[in-house]
């Protein structure tokens, strides 16, 4: 088992209990918890070729077609779940891909607000952050891009959790600020707090949990060149 | 019925200076290269450029051929950061309408559909609205939601590149996707497509179902045949992204000679 390992296992069991929708998986880790999840536990999920193809039962076979313009007839459906990255995530939950800096003049452009403000307040929103530091984890991002707690994000907003390479984090408490859901074995406590830019609950946390052999065994056919050891080195 | 054939500098001449010009395609995914390069030897100037952004965007930003771009993203794809988009950004050398993705699908379909604006749920909560103080939101007369109303994106011009087209300004996708290329054509007064091959209406249909026919003819004003018209970006089934060229791309414009380079083997040829 390795770090890796539990990471991508982190992701799968985001979609627990989704059922019958679109899984949208940005990166790689969050791609393989996906499709690990539909391949165990939820085998309902909706999965995409991360183009216009929705794929069949093994994951090698077409089942259906989902361009572009379709994604976004299901986003405003709110059948859909997706975990999106993050260069910067507040304690609220808001995220910012779209650039350092003022907006007007940034110092460092990034993607774009690409999908996160419409995600965000149409359907359940998970993140991933392959590098837990204070660089993502701020007090105030610069452009609030997926819509955090507190901003008014209406009926369906649902930011459900954060997974990173050294916990998983969740919005569940009273005020919804981030809290601290389970360490990954082997991770100090006192590590992810200094790591995170913002006070942080760590009185509830318990362990994340193990791959088991066949999850561990599915993650290798799904990714046999280990690729993912690479974005999250043990 | 018309033959609407032209060459790609027929196109960028039919253009002028301060044009608003919707560009098809998704990032690094059949962009009408062709006629963006000849945009790039024309002297166009303080065009506003609405696309789902990639080097389509970065190429006219380069050349100073922009003075607004109007995008939710700005990607190459198999590489996250266009370097001249980056670079004019952080110069603070062009104006920008930053959305979400699906806002400006729903700019389009409202300028397709001659109304004012859409609503739309996208941008609420979030710093699009702060960023862009023109944006106004409108409350439902049914329920009292409160929702964006996305103003139309009207386009001067409109360019996209399919695969396959007839003289007459039919033109067809055989990749999985159609991208918003119907889209940028019904918002735009002129709309030029480009293509990989002419063929006549026998051959359309020929080549696909005819649920891959994404233009009519009541679309299109003008029809350029341009193979290869979309590299470096992909065009599936035609060709792939060319990864090799696309990260020259990206390596030149790290450096003034190396771009004058790349710009003189392959932008002006």
């Amino acid at each position: 088992m390795t770090r890796a390992d539990v990471c991508a296992v982190a992701c799968a069991e985001l979609f627990r209990g989704d059922g019958e929708i679109l899984a949208s998986p940005m990166g790689l880790l969050p791609s393989l918890g996906a499709r690990l999840a539909r391949l165990t536990f939820e085998p309902d999920l909706l999965i995409s070729d991360g183009e216009a193809l929705l794929l069949g039962a093994d994951l090698s076979t077409v089942e259906g077609w989902l361009p572009y313009r379709k994604v976004f007839d299901v986003v405003a459906h709110g059948t859909r779940h997706v975990v999106m990255g993050a260069n910067q995530l507040d304690r609220h939950g808001n995220q910012n891909i779209s650039c350092i800096g003022d907006h007007a003049r940034p110092t460092r452009q990034l993607l774009g607000f690409r999908g996160a403000p419409g995600n965000t307040v149409n359907h359940r929103t998970s993140y991933w952050v392959p590098r837990h530091s204070p660089r993502t984890f701020v007090p105030a991002v610069d452009v609030v891009s997926g819509v955090g707690y507190g901003r008014d994000g209406g009926r369906y907003h649902d930011v459900y959790r954060v997974v990173t390479d050294l916990a998983v984090l969740d919005f569940g408490a009273d005020d919804h600020t981030m809290r601290l859901v389970s360490v990954h074995p082997g991770v100090d406590p006192d590590d992810i707090a200094a790591a995170t830019g913002f006070p942080l609950d760590t009185s509830g946390a318990g362990t994340t949990r193990t791959p088991t052999e066949d999850e561990v065994r599915v993650l290798d056919t799904l990714d046999p060149k280990g690729l993912r050891q690479r974005e999250v080195p043990s | 019925m018309r033959d609407k054939r032209m060459t790609v500098d027929e196109v960028a001449a039919e253009l002028s200076d301060g044009m608003t010009i919707g560009i098809g395609g998704w990032g690094s995914r059949r962009k009408p290269m062709a006629l963006v390069r000849a945009i790039l030897r024309s002297p166009l100037r303080n065009l506003t450029v609405v696309s789902y952004g990639g080097p389509d965007v970065g190429l006219l930003c380069a050349a100073g051929k922009v003075r607004r771009v109007v995008y939710g993203f700005v990607s190459l794809d198999s590489i996250p950061y266009d370097p001249w988009f980056k670079k004019v950004r952080e110069a603070g050398q062009v104006e920008v309408t930053e959305l979400d993705e699906g806002m400006l699908h729903c700019g389009l379909r409202a300028a397709g559909h001659r109304l004012p604006f859409l609503p739309i749920r996208a941008g609420l909560g979030s710093d699009v609205l702060r960023v862009n103080p023109e944006l106004r939101t409108v409350r439902s007369p049914y329920d009292g939601e409160e929702l964006v109303a996305m103003p139309a994106l009207q386009l001067d011009a409109a360019l996209v590149h399919l695969n396959r087209a007839d003289r007459h300004g039919n033109a067809q996708y055989l990749g999985p996707d159609p991208y918003f290329d119907d889209l940028f054509c019904l918002a735009a007064r002129r709309r030029f497509v480009s293509c990989e091959r002419i063929v006549d209406g026998a051959g359309l249909t020929a080549a696909g179902p005819v649920q891959s026919l994404l233009l009519n003819r009541m679309m299109v004003d003008g029809v350029v045949e341009s193979p290869g018209g979309a590299r470096f970006t992909s065009c599936v089934p035609d060709y792939g992204r060319d990864e090799g060229l696309q990260r020259r791309y990206v390596e030149a414009a790290a450096d003034d000679e190396a771009w004058q380079v790349f710009l003189d083997e392959w932008i002006t040829t």
